[in-house]
């Protein structure tokens, strides 16, 4: 089974990359863009029987950094 | 003073710190990633620059999982000494040895240039070699250092007189021009700038020297 996992930078947090493509977006003729946020999707196979609680301890070690990201998880239905 | 330099797949910085560390008058083991144990009666430990894991996932932050780590910090904890440079910095904010993190320089690009630093305190065996408000010229080297905490974070590290180094003209947009910080106890110090590009009369600067030396000089006597 997959779930997803999504990483964002935390409000308050600087995403320079993110103004970067705005600026681009703008530059391109692309109007009314008034933000742009970059963040990750990872994917994780797991193994039948995997719960939330199991994704949410490997983003709290490893697949985000708390102090500046925030997660949200994607479970199967 | 017996220092180890950790080795992970991508360091590129090894080497020049372990010959800054013997310049000073350390005895310098390399240690792999892989192991699990420091040399017995390590003083310090340093974490050099480079692309740890290729900066894959975040800067350090597989490093920052890796089993030696596991004994940096069990190090730390018992009071050792452990210095961060660059990548190293990004390692020991991953393993919550030092507090914040590095995100990308605000001008999103790799800079690599020779700056000023303002030396804040001279309140640790690392800078006591400095008088605080000095001003040393060392390199910086990186993508992701622009030091990020929240404002309670940033005011502990400020009352604490924690904050190591600041930029003269912050390159990297770094939240209150912060280059190097320590850990509460004094002997953990992660700074985005090489000293041990600037520590032989060869590299076109000296002054990183006196962080090695004061560290040699509270290490060996101890």
């Amino acid at each position: 089974m997959k779930a997803k996992v999504h990483v964002m930078l935390k409000n308050g947090v600087l995403d320079p990359q993110g103004e970067a493509v705005r600026h681009a977006l703008g530059a391109m003729g692309f109007q009314g863009v008034n933000g742009v946020r970059q963040g990750k999707v990872i994917e994780l196979d797991l193994a039948e029987g995997a719960t939330e609680a199991d994704v949410t301890a490997m983003c709290e070690k490893l697949l985000a950094n708390t102090v500046i990201e925030s997660y949200s998880v994607e479970m199967p239905a | 003073m017996k220092a180890a330099v950790v080795v992970f797949p991508g360091s590129n910085c090894d080497r020049d710190l372990a010959v800054a560390f013997e310049a000073s008058g350390a005895d310098v083991t390399m240690v792999w990633h892989k192991d699990s144990d420091l040399p017995q009666d390590v003083d310090i430990v340093g974490i050099p620059g480079g692309f740890s894991y290729g900066d894959y996932l975040r800067c350090g932050a597989i490093a920052a999982q890796s089993p030696i780590c596991k004994s940096v910090a069990r190090h730390a904890d018992r009071g050792g000494y452990v210095l961060g440079v660059c990548n190293g910095f990004q390692v020991l904010t991953e393993t919550g040895l030092l507090p914040g993190a590095l995100l990308r320089n605000a001008g999103l690009k790799y800079i690599c240039k020779t700056v000023g630093l303002k030396v804040e305190t001279s309140q640790s065996d690392f800078t006591n070699g400095y008088n605080a408000g000095d001003v040393i010229d060392i390199p910086i080297a990186h993508h992701d250092g622009n030091y990020f905490a929240d404002a309670e974070t940033l005011k502990h590290l400020q009352d604490q007189d924690r904050i190591a180094f600041s930029y003269m003209d912050n390159p990297n947009g770094a939240l209150a021009d912060i280059a190097g910080i320590l850990s509460e106890n004094r002997r953990v110090l992660g700074m985005m700038p090489h000293p041990e590009r600037a520590a032989d009369a060869g590299h076109g600067g000296t002054d990183g020297q006196a962080l090695f030396r004061a560290l040699a000089g509270a290490l060996t006597t101890a």
